[in-house]
């Protein structure tokens, strides 16, 4: 039988915020322990909870940045479940009325496809705090720092069908949360967190299987194999007329493989109701509007203005809008040049990316800078560089040999593109190899090969092919 | 209405309370009496009514973004039965 995977996957956000959702205390990661946990954090009794405005503003810019609707009137509520890192024995979620409804993101596949996965929502919450096992005997120690920091939980729609497809949207989103600044989507920090929900059915059938929730997954590789095995256990399972369980399980990333975790079914209920402390949260358009007037321009957006303005395919305008910095590098580079664009994108997207992955680098951290890559291809352009010598630069203006120039005048590499010299050198050529440039002058074409190869060897590579083919065919046909 | 005694044993269990045998006799009565009552609004006609989510005809106001809060951890922590270096300490629990 044939399995198709269904997978959705629950994102945690942390919003970039300076305090807390519900208090005045810092959010900033990595204090001494609960020196940042306040009355409220602490979920004192006779505290009140006030809305950060950061956290909405926040929350309405991602809902306008994917198409969702921002809802008008959005209301918190308790889930309430026992834990020690939980203080007051609730979080404060929103249930029912979220503040970001539907919308959808656009995912770039390495198929070089584009697919739009759905959001079902997205609402506001609270963080709890971090529970430390290995530093006390026989007890854990509890710290609240984290208790209250703002959380966007953005929910997707089981969408996606396979592991590859699940890291492409979460790489689209972590992509988006930080070109809108509204999450540094530091993951060891766990400013970006997911966990996946999984199920397999046989091809063709329409509705949904029983599936499983993995939890916290924190880093893109994990999700990938947590997925991968998940999808073949639950196949395994079905084929041997077993039957999944609806159930939580852990990935550990050691033993590659995913396991229940163990917790009472109880636990699962969370009695949602309405939070008494805090009022509905009504938004009027004037604060949409102006949230809206402040949105850098999205990436749809932007890729849609580099296939209108530079010409360059689907593909190539959503690589390179995958980040504002990468596409700010482009037009960097292609401004005031007289560059081919889409010379210009396949070095950004080759070499640049290329050197950036092989480096573990950054785009914001690129030694070559977008001007210096402009100047590199405009020697290309005036005839001075071939394409393989310009390769050759590039690599040494990577590793700090300077521009373009420096490095073409401190190697000696500017290509061979003088007349007489070149014609000088294909006569020496012509002399050493008279049998071949008779059977070539009396027509065996491919021989041509055999002279560029002859002469390129001689000028080390440095003669201009488009010159030394020129030079090449006016000699078997002088009268030409 | 009757209260499953079930039904009683799983919410204490979600609420975490220890309720002995006969409480829980006396605890299902009560609980259902009250349910009976409530349940008087069920023959009030809602269908065109907005679910209320709160009582009061006011909106959540905001606060602005800044850290405006001094934590005094030493103070905090005289409240908690056991702290160890800044930790709060509590049974181990691990899943």
């Amino acid at each position: 039988m044939k399995w198709e995977s269904v997978i959705g996957l629950e994102v945690h956000a942390q919003l970039a915020t300076e305090s807390k959702i519900f208090s005045s205390t810092p959010t900033r990661y990595g204090a001494e322990p609960n020196t940042q946990a306040g009355l409220i954090d602490l979920g004192y009794p006779g505290v009140l909870p006030v809305l950060n405005q950061k956290a909405v503003e926040l929350a309405v810019t991602f809902g306008l940045a994917i198409d969702a609707s921002i809802g008008r009137r959005s209301v918190f509520a308790r889930k309430n479940y026992f834990y020690p890192d939980l203080p007051k024995g609730y979080q404060i979620s929103q249930y029912d009325r979220p503040i970001v409804t539907g919308g959808g993101l656009d995912v770039l596949l390495s198929d070089g496809s584009v697919k739009r996965i759905g959001i079902t929502r997205a609402h506001l919450e609270e963080d709890a705090g971090k529970s430390v096992h290995d530093l006390f005997p026989d007890s854990s120690g509890i710290d609240l720092n984290r208790a209250g920091t703002p959380l966007l939980e953005i929910v997707s729609e089981p969408d996606l069908r396979s592991a590859e497809e699940a890291v492409a949207y979460l790489k689209c989103l972590h992509t988006l949360v930080r070109y809108l600044e509204i999450c540094d989507g530091n993951m060891q920090e766990g400013s970006f967190r997911c966990d996946a929900n999984v199920s397999v059915r046989p091809i063709g059938q329409h509705d949904l299987s029983t599936r499983t929730e993995i939890k916290n997954l924190n880093s893109f590789r994990f999700v990938e194999q947590a997925i991968a095995f998940e999808i073949d256990r639950q196949i395994r399972v079905h084929e041997d007329g077993g039957i999944i369980v609806q159930e939580t399980r852990l990935y550990d990333a050691n033993r590659r493989e995913t396991r229940p975790l163990r917790t009472k079914e109880d636990a699962h209920d969370y009695r949602y109701f309405p939070d008494p402390d805090l009022l509905p949260l009504v938004l009027e358009e004037r604060f949409i509007e102006a949230i809206a007037s402040r949105l850098p321009e999205l990436p749809r957006a932007k890729r849609d203005r580099f296939m209108a303005v530079y010409g360059l395919s689907v593909y190539d305008a959503t690589v390179l809008t995958q980040s504002r910095a990468l596409a700010e590098y482009y037009e960097t580079g292609m401004k005031g040049s007289a560059l081919d664009s889409k010379i210009m994108a396949n070095w950004v997207m080759g070499e640049v990316l290329a050197g950036l992955n092989r480096d573990h680098l950054e785009i914001e951290a690129v030694p070559v800078s977008a001007t210096d890559l402009a100047g590199l291809l405009a020697r290309i352009g005036d005839g001075t560089l071939s394409g393989k010598m310009a390769k050759e630069v590039f690599e040494a203006m990577w590793t700090g040999g300077g521009t373009a120039d420096a490095v073409i005048d401190a190697k000696s590499l500017r290509q061979l593109s003088d007349t007489d010299t070149l014609e000088g050198v294909i006569d020496t050529v012509i002399a050493a190899h008279p049998e071949q440039w008779a059977e070539y002058c009396a027509g065996r074409d491919k021989l041509l090969g055999f002279f560029v190869g002859q002469v390129m060897q001689a000028t080390r590579g440095q003669a201009s092919p488009k010159l030394l083919n020129a030079l090449l065919q006016k000699k078997r046909h002088p009268e030409s | 209405m009757t209260f499953a005694r079930v039904e009683l044993e799983r919410l204490a269990t979600l609420a975490s309370l220890d309720i002995g045998r006969e409480d829980l006799e006396r605890l299902g009565g009560e609980l259902s009496r009250i349910l009976d009552f409530v349940r008087q609004l069920e023959t009030a006609a809602t269908h065109e009514t907005e679910p209320l989510t709160h009582p009061l005809e006011l909106n959540q106001p905001l606060r602005f973004d800044a850290v405006a809060e001094t934590v005094d951890r030493e103070r905090y922590q005289r409240d908690a039965p056991r702290t160890e270096s800044g930790y709060y300490l509590v049974p181990r629990v691990i899943e």
